[in-house]
């Protein structure tokens, strides 16, 4: 039975897709609480920062949960982190310095 | 050009029985086969050079002689755009934006990603054909699109694209239908890149041979990699800078136009408060690591043949693919050095040109690399070899000439000028471009299982070295006295400008010469097909791996998957028989 | 020709091939919505006034929305579980479950664009309505193009379970990282224009 699952994870029985299985429906739940929190929390209508704050926060334990268990990224192997790690410093370059050039001052007006 | 003595795919050696014959359509046009996709690529990304090649030969005569009526050819271009022969200044920003584009996206990227990649690394890796074949012929048929959209562009009302092949807002925003065009022409040309692109990480990775580990891989395929990555990262911000475009072109909104914009005396109706910036850090931030996707093929070229030329491993193999990764990898966070003059503050200016510095390092690494592993070696000055020695100097020229680009003071009189004509076009023309010739009659033999003719090499290698530099040397001088770039009249409207003007004459002659050196080339390309020297398997005795299967190599490439025993390099092996060990014999 | 490590990994990188395709498609789309993320920061911070996301947007349809979408997230992981236990059945109501929530994300949010235009709302209003029908509707795109995929595989494609099951859970896989990768934005992009 074993020998003919010569999928990507590396030992995949029926016994382990359970206990996958147990950990998408916590997740799930888990994910429904962080969305009512972070509407909830909105509602309070906080300072920009502190709510831009908040919402990542939020925001990332809430993506985190959906790339780590449903996208199996937790027990993904080095090759991808490799891929990821270098895209993620990528995407946060291309995030930071835009903005940072503008807020350093233009001598141009 | 019939495609069908050009690697085409003979009766397969492979074992499989019931794999069934291909119509015509499937096999030559709807190809998986990364050979034919190759050389479909290949074939687009010379035509479209050559194209490209023909506009800017028309702006030379207007740069040359402005305000002339051009013989003959002028009065067929038509009264919109030469009306009795001479140029419009739109006619003229449409040749150059265009010239632009169609040498970065369609000519040098096809050929030297699209071609090489595909024809050359499978080969190399000791692979069957790409991990994914279908999507190749997919990336394919998206250039296709894309270079067709392109072309269309000329023929809409208003012309093409006019705007510069960078398309700054808010001028690129307000222009006529062609821009249009040209953004929805470049979503399928990066559609294309990053299909391919994924495509050749995955095939570089999991289908290499036995044996080949990455410290004994090609140069080439070193090349091809951070290549790969680097447009797989850096094109996706300009597909969505180019959807915001399109997006104030066509439904009115404001991401680039800024508040209070008059054209023509009448104010815009658009909301306003955009950045118009924004689409220059999204557009560099793609077209600078796009520069080193420009150069690092051919880098990888250059360096496969001076191994083969010189009978001797390359000189600090490992430098070299530790360079090669750091410049992928810093060429990310340099892109702001294209952006000195737009007032940015000392901070992040001093920034980016702190990473401007740091970056050429690795390139001079590969270069002096390169130079010095000619040092000691048994020279073979065949054609490839002759362009391929030649690109070092070429790129030396325009790599060191970056440099006071980099930095931001000395941008300030530079930036805009004929200098950084000058600059670039050393990189890519004499540089890319020749390590591309290089590349066509070295791997010509694989392809067709025929030699180029070396006399007609020859003398398409020294034309084109002589004019190159006729061409574009001047323009450093031009671009020291200060005359901008993309000016319709050559700058001969301006008093400063005048003592320097004889050269754009000079650099018109080299071009419409150059021009004429290409001819031998192009009559060798088609004649040697049928005409050209057979060879087996080996004709440069070289030791990689795709000097292994036949030439041209069936579907499926080798009789049996090969096996790599050593390094890419093992030339003048002290105690072997011959004067080279290849990498796949055991 | 066989394209080895289409099915079964390659020993050093544990991979298939499909496996780090996706993912390498993934990097890419990183980066393009990364790129849209950026604009909105530097459009936001050089705005002179921005609205907050509640004045102009609807929140409790985005939250039904954003719900709605971690739902499909769950059945498209439990339809690939199915096929790892070799469950077709109940991989066809997971799957088709995926298909159907999907459809009410893009149902839900027809509604809600023709709601603002029918206010006069639209992209060319101001930068925030730009910005906002830029992001979600090119996240919209994804959620139809991932949809298709899913249809083909529920439907068409299932074929292949027959012939190559070993494949055809690979590939379900692999387009189920691409819907949870479209949550994942949605999961960035609902907080980002809705609430702040």
């Amino acid at each position: 039975m074993a020998s003919d699952h010569a999928t990507d994870m590396t030992s995949d029985h029926a016994v382990d897709i359970d206990k996958h299985v147990r950990v998408y429906i916590t997740v799930f739940v888990a994910l429904m609480v962080l969305t009512i929190v972070t509407v909830a929390v909105s509602r309070y209508h906080f300072p920009v920062p502190v709510a831009v704050t908040v919402a990542l926060i939020v925001a990332t334990i809430k993506g985190s949960l959906v790339a780590c268990y449903f996208m199996h990224l937790i027990s993904e192997k080095k090759l991808i982190y490799a891929v990821l790690a270098l895209t993620v410093a990528f995407f946060a370059v291309l995030l930071a310095l835009p903005v940072l050039t503008y807020s350093d001052g233009y001598w141009i007006r | 050009m019939s495609e069908q003595a050009i690697g085409a795919p003979k009766p397969h050696v492979t074992h499989e029985a019931h794999h069934e014959e291909l119509g015509f359509w499937r096999k030559y046009v709807f190809s998986t086969d990364h050979k034919v996709i190759g050389i479909q690529y290949a074939v687009t990304g010379l035509l479209f050079l050559l194209f490209g090649f023909c506009l800017m030969m028309l702006m030379r005569w207007q740069l040359a002689y402005p305000g002339v009526p051009l013989p003959l050819i002028g009065g067929l271009l038509g009264e919109a755009r030469m009306p009795g022969g001479t140029m419009l200044p739109e006619f003229y920003n449409e040749l150059g934006a265009m010239h632009g584009t169609i040498m970065v996206f369609l000519g040098v990227v096809p050929l030297a990603v699209g071609g090489f990649g595909n024809f050359v690394l499978p080969l190399q890796i000791g692979a069957p054909d790409m991990a994914f074949p279908k999507i190749n012929m997919v990336s394919y048929w998206c250039l296709f699109l894309g270079g067709i959209t392109m072309l269309g562009s000329f023929f809409v009302p208003g012309g093409a694209a006019q705007s510069g092949w960078t398309s700054y807002t808010p001028l690129a925003v307000i222009a006529g239908t062609g821009q249009t065009w040209w953004l929805i022409g470049m979503i399928f040309l990066i559609t294309s890149s990053l299909l391919g692109a994924l495509n050749f990480i995955t095939t570089t990775i999991q289908l290499r041979a036995k044996g080949l580990t990455f410290m004994r891989f090609p140069f080439f395929c070193w090349a091809q990699f951070v290549t790969a990555f680097l447009l797989l990262l850096a094109f996706p911000p300009l597909e969505a800078a180019g959807v915001m475009q399109l997006m104030d072109r066509v439904a009115g909104t404001s991401f680039f136009l800024p508040s209070g914009l008059v054209v023509s005396g009448q104010p815009l109706t658009n909301a306003g408060g955009g950045n118009t910036l924004l689409w220059q850090h999204l557009f560099w931030f793609l077209a600078h690591p796009e520069v080193y996707v420009l150069i690092l093929p051919g880098m990888g070229i250059v360096a496969e043949i001076i191994a083969n030329n010189t009978r001797k491993p390359l000189w600090g193999y490992r430098s070299m693919v530790y360079s090669l990764v750091f410049l992928g990898f810093m060429s990310f966070i340099v892109w702001a050095h294209h952006m000195f003059m737009t007032g940015m503050g000392t901070a992040m200016a001093a920034f980016f040109q702190t990473t401007t510095m740091i970056i050429s390092i690795p390139s001079v690494v590969i270069l002096t690399a390169l130079i010095i592993s000619l040092w000691g070696g048994s020279i073979r000055f065949n054609t490839p070899m002759l362009f391929a020695v030649a690109f070092l100097p070429m790129f030396g020229i325009g790599g060191l000439t970056g440099l006071p680009l980099g930095l931001n003071i000395a941008d300030i009189p530079l930036h805009d000028t004929y200098y950084v004509i000058a600059h670039f076009h050393y990189v890519v023309a004499p540089g890319t471009i020749f390590a591309l010739m290089a590349g066509i009659y070295y791997w010509y033999p694989k392809a067709t299982g025929r030699r180029m003719n070396e006399t007609l090499g020859k003398i398409h290698f020294w034309g084109s070295f002589v004019c190159m530099n006729v061409v574009f040397m001047p323009m450093f001088i031009i671009g020291l006295a200060g005359v901008s770039r993309r000016l319709f009249d050559a700058g001969t409207a301006y008093t400063f400008a005048q003592p320097t003007m004889h050269w754009n004459e000079v650099s018109s002659w080299g071009a419409w010469t150059l021009a004429l050196f290409q001819l031998p080339f192009i009559f060798n390309f088609f004649w040697s097909i049928r005409k050209g020297e057979t060879v087996g398997e080996n004709p440069w005795q070289a030791t990689t791996i795709e000097w292994s299967a036949p030439s041209p190599p069936p579907h499926g490439n080798f009789v049996h998957a090969p096996q790599a025993y050593r390094g890419p390099y093992e030339y003048s092996v002290p105690g072997a028989g011959k004067d080279f060990v290849p990498q796949y014999e055991a | 020709m066989d394209i080895p490590y289409t099915v079964e990994v390659r020993r050093d990188t544990g991979l298939t091939n499909g496996k780090i395709g996706i993912w390498l498609f993934l990097a890419s789309e990183v980066m393009l919505f990364g790129a849209l993320f950026a604009s909105y920061i530097l459009i936001r911070v050089g705005a002179p006034s921005w609205p907050r996301g509640d004045t102009i947007l609807d929140v409790p349809l985005a939250t039904f929305n954003t719900i709605v979408l971690i739902s499909s997230s769950v059945t498209m992981v439990m339809a690939w579980a199915s096929l790892m236990r070799r469950r077709f059945g109940t991989f066809r109501i997971y799957m088709g479950g995926t298909v159907l929530l999907g459809l009410v994300f893009l149902v839900v949010k027809y509604f809600e664009y023709g709601h603002h235009l029918e206010l006069g709302e639209y992209p060319s209003t101001n930068n925030f309505l730009a910005i906002y029908y830029t992001l979600t509707g090119l996240h919209m795109l994804h959620v139809f193009g991932g949809m298709v995929v899913n249809a083909y595989f529920w439907g068409p494609g299932a074929k292949l379970w027959k012939t190559n099951p070993v494949w055809f859970t690979n590939r379900v896989e692999h387009s189920g990282l691409f819907w949870h990768f479209v949550d994942l934005v949605w999961i960035f992009l609902f907080p980002t224009l809705y609430l702040l």
